[in-house]
């Protein structure tokens, strides 16, 4: 038997709140004594989870760990960091660095994740309802070893620079992206459902980025391949057609771009290089 | 107030005590014969060893250079962040910390004394307001001076007199402690896209030899009679082959040696202690290295051992991290601090499974246990080179205990694991032998008069670890030593308790020490100032005005008087 455990903001917090510490890896086996004794910091402050959040235990019949953070949670960052196991449900917007880490478990925003969700993952899933930031995947500044595994899926729109550095692992957005997405990428693949502001791939050495709505244009540093008519992720299939381009030249890449060809139609002077 | 330790089993390696027990009496910052048991604070530290406070001769703690590589590494510190306390403020790890954090790292592993080892003199003030706000422990810092074109210019025109004037007044003005010379000539050769490849490859447009340059800096050390002796990067650091420039490096000022007395320190010699002629056919020259100090007793070392770990290199040293950034292929800063030197910074990662990485962790070992003198080799990674200095504690352990060595090799590169020589040494340090190589040998290399022992008149820099050496093996129990020599029961600063149980319990700012002249032939304050000024015009992008850096910029500067001489040449 596990236990669900809801927590909420006791008040709205001015500084950053980092609670690595929420996560059901740390909560299992513990009480709620315990689990009120965890260490977070707020600002350059030590402080307890129970100084800042109302923590409640309920009972269910299920053999894994359910967080249930109720609230506001933009201020809190590095939720469910570096996590293996258990599920997170967050009803509400949260802060940075959501996931960071995790190599299993599941997170679900209903609401709005900020930058760096999922940053570096291994493993796991995270379902974003509502809108993301920025460098969602991305690693943390400075560091060069991106998202190596598991799953990302927003369905509204993700910032700059989604999949910055990636080696693994689906980034889905089902909305657009700004500037730079899969930028650095050495693997994996990201699908975007919406537009891109464009840079897409900027200095990609492998993997797939694949969109499938209007880009500005694409960086000379991408040669055309060819068109493809569908584009097959994990068994299913997205129907195109798609231009496929290889890239970033610049940085010796052989990562694949995928772009809409009925979406845009300024790109059609790329066929004659065909 | 007074403070009484008592019944500690004491090593005081300079004043011969080898685990006795004792109690040693503290007034006023100094240590005493005797103070009143009443009135004293008694600290009970029997079952306990008491050793003086740590000393490290060769670590990146602050300056221009450090700075840039906490800029440059994020991803390090996310790793490793301390929280404020009441005593204490917040900061970050973990290979390049933050001032006050590594001060207070120090601090609990019972260390009381620092030498930053280089500092672009033209970078001094910045290496001092980051000194004197590193707390707790006391500090002194090295001008580099091997590529100075003053330096440059007087030693081919064979000006021996002025260049010492000149080096003089450089230590006055970046209230510096000694000499460092870094790659000498090849910091110059960078400027110009080369470096030089032997000590008898002369420096572009200076037509000087880097033998020339370790040769007159030696005697210009001795002229000015600093505490300490030169302190030597050698010339091909990091290349295969280089034991044999190392050995030569030493063997160049062997003839300036009076009464046996050191007149060279080559530090990180790790790094220097490459046989073979390329990466793959690279291995360990700690042998020959060994056999030649074994002999001759005008050379201090240190190890710059490698720890593997994720790391921050940093060095004056231009060309050979332009090198470790090719290696590496990852993020790099250069930079060429005019007329006077170079740096670079490349984050690097020891891997136990690499065949060079591992190659480099048996030297350093070797060096320290193949040199039979303890006084000639003290313990350093050159933090961070090799690995932060928190590492420390691994170190000991495995001088300490073969079982602690034999532990890691099994888990390093197998080829590297045949060729080490690790495997074929039994010594083991002892208390006593770690005493010297973390403390008193420093003392005695640096000439610090008052540190590093516990004789009547020192200064009460006094470290507690929590180890009864009756009871524990440190061959075996080797995690037990580790655990006590990083975490430091009591470490006690100028008399007052600032660590207990490995925490900080007080936060004072500690001392830097610097050299200044008495009255003697050379005056440098008085000689160089008009020759200076006009150079100034020419060579710098600073005025003269703006360089020197006076007493009152330090907040607790403590000048030590040399008198200098003229040398006999």
């Amino acid at each position: 038997m596990a236990i669900i455990i809801q927590i909420t903001p006791k008040y709205e917090f001015k500084v950053p709140v980092y609670a690595k510490c929420i996560s059901p890896d740390v909560f299992d086996g513990k009480g709620l004594e315990e689990i009120s004794k965890l260490r977070v910091l707020e600002g350059n402050r030590n402080r307890t989870l129970g100084d800042l959040f109302d923590i409640k235990l309920k009972d269910k019949d299920d053999a894994e760990t359910i967080i249930h953070l109720l609230g506001s949670f933009i201020k809190v960052r590095e939720i469910g960091a570096n996590m293996t196991r258990g599920k997170i449900i967050i009803d509400g917007d949260v802060g940075m660095h959501l996931g960071e880490g995790m190599s299993g478990g599941e997170i679900i925003v209903n609401g709005y994740a900020d930058s760096w969700a999922g940053g570096a993952m291994k493993g796991g899933r995270i379902e974003i309802k509502g809108s993301a930031g920025d460098y969602i995947g991305a690693p943390y500044r400075g560091s060069k070893e991106g998202m190596r595994g598991g799953t990302i899926i927003v369905h509204g729109d993700a910032g700059r620079e989604v999949g910055c550095l990636m080696m693994g692992g689906l980034i889905r957005i089902y909305g657009s992206v700004k500037h730079f997405v899969g930028i650095d990428m050495l693997d994996g693949t990201i699908v975007v459902h919406g537009d891109s502001a464009g840079k897409a791939g900027g200095g990609m050495r492998g993997g797939r980025i694949i969109i499938c709505g209007y880009i500005p244009s694409i960086l000379p540093t991408f040669t055309i391949e060819d068109i493809r008519p569908s584009v097959n992720i994990d068994g299913e299939k997205i129907s195109g057609p798609f231009y496929r381009f290889i890239g970033d030249m610049a940085d010796k890449g052989e990562g694949r771009l995928f772009i809409s060809k009925n979406k845009n139609p300024h790109l059609s002077f790329y066929e004659k290089y065909l | 107030m007074d403070l009484l330790i008592k019944g500690g089993y004491v090593y005081d390696p300079l004043n011969g005590i080898n685990g006795e027990i004792m109690d040693i009496s503290v007034k006023e910052g100094k240590i005493v014969e005797k103070v009143n048991e009443h009135e004293a604070h008694v600290i009970d530290a029997s079952g306990m060893i008491v050793m003086p406070g740590g000393i490290d001769i060769h670590t990146h703690i602050a300056g221009s250079e450090v700075n840039s590589g906490r800029l440059l590494r994020p991803e390090d510190h996310i790793r490793d962040v301390e929280s404020k306390t009441l005593i204490t403020r917040s900061g970050v790890g973990y290979s390049v910390p933050s001032t006050f954090t590594t001060g207070y790292r120090y601090a609990r592993m019972g260390y009381t004394l620092l030498c930053n080892p280089s500092m672009p003199p033209l970078e001094a003030k910045h290496t001092h307001e980051e000194l004197d706000d590193t707390p707790i422990v006391d500090k002194v810092t090295f001008p580099l001076l091997g590529d100075w074109w003053f330096v440059l210019e007087y030693l081919r025109d064979k000006k021996i007199k002025e260049c010492a004037e000149h080096v003089a007044w450089m230590i006055i003005a970046t209230k510096g402690y000694a000499i460092k010379i870094v790659n000498p000539g090849g910091l110059e050769a960078w400027g110009f896209g080369r470096n030089v490849k032997s000590l008898d490859d002369p420096v572009p447009y200076f037509n000087v030899t880097p033998r020339e340059i370790i040769r007159g800096l030696c005697i210009v050390n001795k002229m000015l009679n600093l505490p300490h002796t030169i302190h030597v990067h050698t010339n091909r650091l990091g290349q295969p082959g280089n034991y044999a420039t190392t050995l030569e490096t030493m063997d160049c000022v062997k003839d300036l040696a009076i009464n046996d007395k050191p007149v060279i320190h080559i530090t990180h010699c790790q790094f220097s202690a490459f046989k073979g002629d390329s990466w793959a056919t690279m291995r360990s020259g700690a042998e020959e290295i060994a056999k030649y100090v074994n002999a001759h007793s005008h050379v201090t070392l240190d190890m710059g051992q490698v720890i593997f770990t994720d790391t921050t290199t940093m060095t004056a040293d231009g060309p050979w991290q332009y090198t470790l950034y090719e290696l590496s292929g990852n993020k790099w800063v250069n930079h060429d601090v005019e007329v006077e030197t170079s740096s670079g910074i490349v984050p690097f990662r020891y891997r136990r499974k690499s065949y060079v990485h591992a190659t480099m962790w048996s030297i350093g070992l070797e060096l320290a246990l193949l040199i039979k003198d303890p006084w000639k080799i003290y313990l350093t990674t050159d933090h961070p080179n090799g690995g932060p200095f928190t590492e420390y504690p691994r170190i000991v352990s495995w001088l300490m205990s073969r079982k602690a060595r034999e532990e890691t090799l099994k888990k390093i590169n197998k080829k590297a694991r045949a060729k080490s020589l690790l495997p074929s040494i039994d010594r083991e340090y002892t208390f006593y032998e770690i005493a010297i190589a973390t403390r008193a040998g420093q003392a005695k290399a640096l000439g610090l008069r008052n540190k590093g022992h516990l004789g009547v008149g020192a200064d009460a820099d006094i470290a507690i670890y929590n180890i009864n050496p009756k009871e524990v093996d440190p061959s075996n129990d080797y995690k037990v030593i580790q655990r006590a020599f990083l975490r430091a029961a009591y470490t006690i600063k100028d008399g007052e308790v600032v660590v207990k149980d490995g925490e900080v319990v007080k936060a004072i700012d500690g001392k830097t020490y610097w050299i200044n002249f008495e009255e003697s032939s050379i005056n440098p304050l008085l000689s160089v100032s008009e020759s200076l000024k006009r150079k100034f015009r020419e060579y710098w992008t600073v005025e003269l005005e703006n360089y020197f850096i006076p007493e009152r910029y330090l907040k607790h500067p403590v000048s030590i008087n040399i008198k200098a001489g003229v040398w006999p040449l």
